[in-house]
């Protein structure tokens, strides 16, 4: 089982990463974040991998951290 | 226990704000060069050349010393710093109009001389951050504030093949175009720029990669179109892949 650490107030909303993981456990947030965009969300789910390619894809280096 | 399998990389300054717009590849770019800057172990000597463009801000990113040169002057800056501390790693980190339209003089001339650096550059076919206008890698028929109609060839001419322009100039080592539209393209990127800085590092030449890079806004799509033009109109007319490597010869 992974995990990410994502920092949701640097997230532009671009959802690359949304559309590029996987085993699908990012999903996008209901509440805004302190730039205006509803960010993308880490949803907690036993799935997540580690494969790190949401970190990779990411243009804004909000997937600070990934653990496997 | 868990294991730590990705964390930004240290050539990243702890407080960078990323400024480039939604979904847009610079931070990818930034990102991937900052990684094998790291991997390389060379960020304490490494002296990097900002240009202008929406690559202007690199001083806020990368955690190196930075010059800005004058639109288009980064190859020209390279050559100075590098002739002058030979013993730094200096590349330079720039876009389509800086690098192929007004410093495209600078670029075949230092490149011939065979200077001992990287350059990266940033193809998004426009000039974005000054709002979208056709620049020297537009495609034909693409639709830019000042190509209203489409890029004609009868009028504002053709694109620019950059990379097949550097591999016949002898003083370079490596040459390669590569795309950020996959996961998997990504990772070959930076394999790319990672020989692009060994080149440099062996004193074969000058390492060049030019990277095919979205720009949602000034396109007027979403980041997943973007990344589809990439692949599909843009990668059709600018052909991925290795035009010149030495570096791999040398082995």
């Amino acid at each position: 089982m992974g995990r990410i650490v994502l920092n949701r107030d640097r997230c532009k909303a671009c959802y690359i990463c949304v559309d590029s993981c996987p085993k699908k456990v990012l999903e996008v947030d209901e509440e805004v974040n302190i730039l205006g965009y509803y960010p993308a969300k880490f949803n907690g789910n036993e799935n997540c991998s580690g494969c790190a390619v949401c970190a990779r894809v990411c243009p804004d280096m909000a997937i600070e951290k990934v653990f496997r | 226990m868990e294991q730590l399998v990705y964390k930004k990389p240290d050539s990243i300054r702890d407080d960078f704000k990323i400024t480039f717009c939604s979904g847009c590849d610079h931070g990818v770019a930034v990102r991937l060069v900052a990684e094998v800057l790291d991997e390389l172990g060379v960020r304490e000597k490494t002296i990097g050349i900002a240009s202008v463009g929406c690559s202007v801000f690199s001083y806020d990113f990368f955690n190196v010393d930075i010059v800005e040169a004058q639109h288009g002057r980064s190859m020209a800056v390279a050559t100075g710093v590098k002739r002058s501390k030979p013993d730094k790693i200096v590349f330079t980190y720039q876009g389509d109009g800086d690098l192929a339209s007004i410093g495209i003089a600078e670029t075949i001339h230092a490149m011939t001389r065979g200077e001992k650096v990287t350059a990266i550059c940033i193809n998004n076919t426009t000039y974005g951050m000054t709002g979208g206008q056709a620049g020297p890698t537009t495609l034909l028929g693409q639709v830019t504030t000042t190509t209203t109609q489409g890029r004609r060839a009868d009028i504002n001419g053709y694109p620019i093949k950059i990379s097949e322009l550097l591999k016949e100039i002898e003083g370079t080592a490596f040459v390669a175009r590569v795309t950020l539209d996959s996961p998997q393209a990504v990772m070959n990127a930076k394999k790319c720029i990672k020989k692009a800085f060994e080149a440099q590092i062996k004193g074969l030449g000058t390492g060049f990669v030019e990277i095919l890079a979205t720009c949602p806004t000034n396109w007027k799509m979403t980041p997943k179109q973007a990344h589809e033009r990439v692949r599909g109109e843009m990668s059709e007319v600018f052909k991925p892949g290795i035009y010149k490597d030495k570096v791999s010869e040398g082995k």
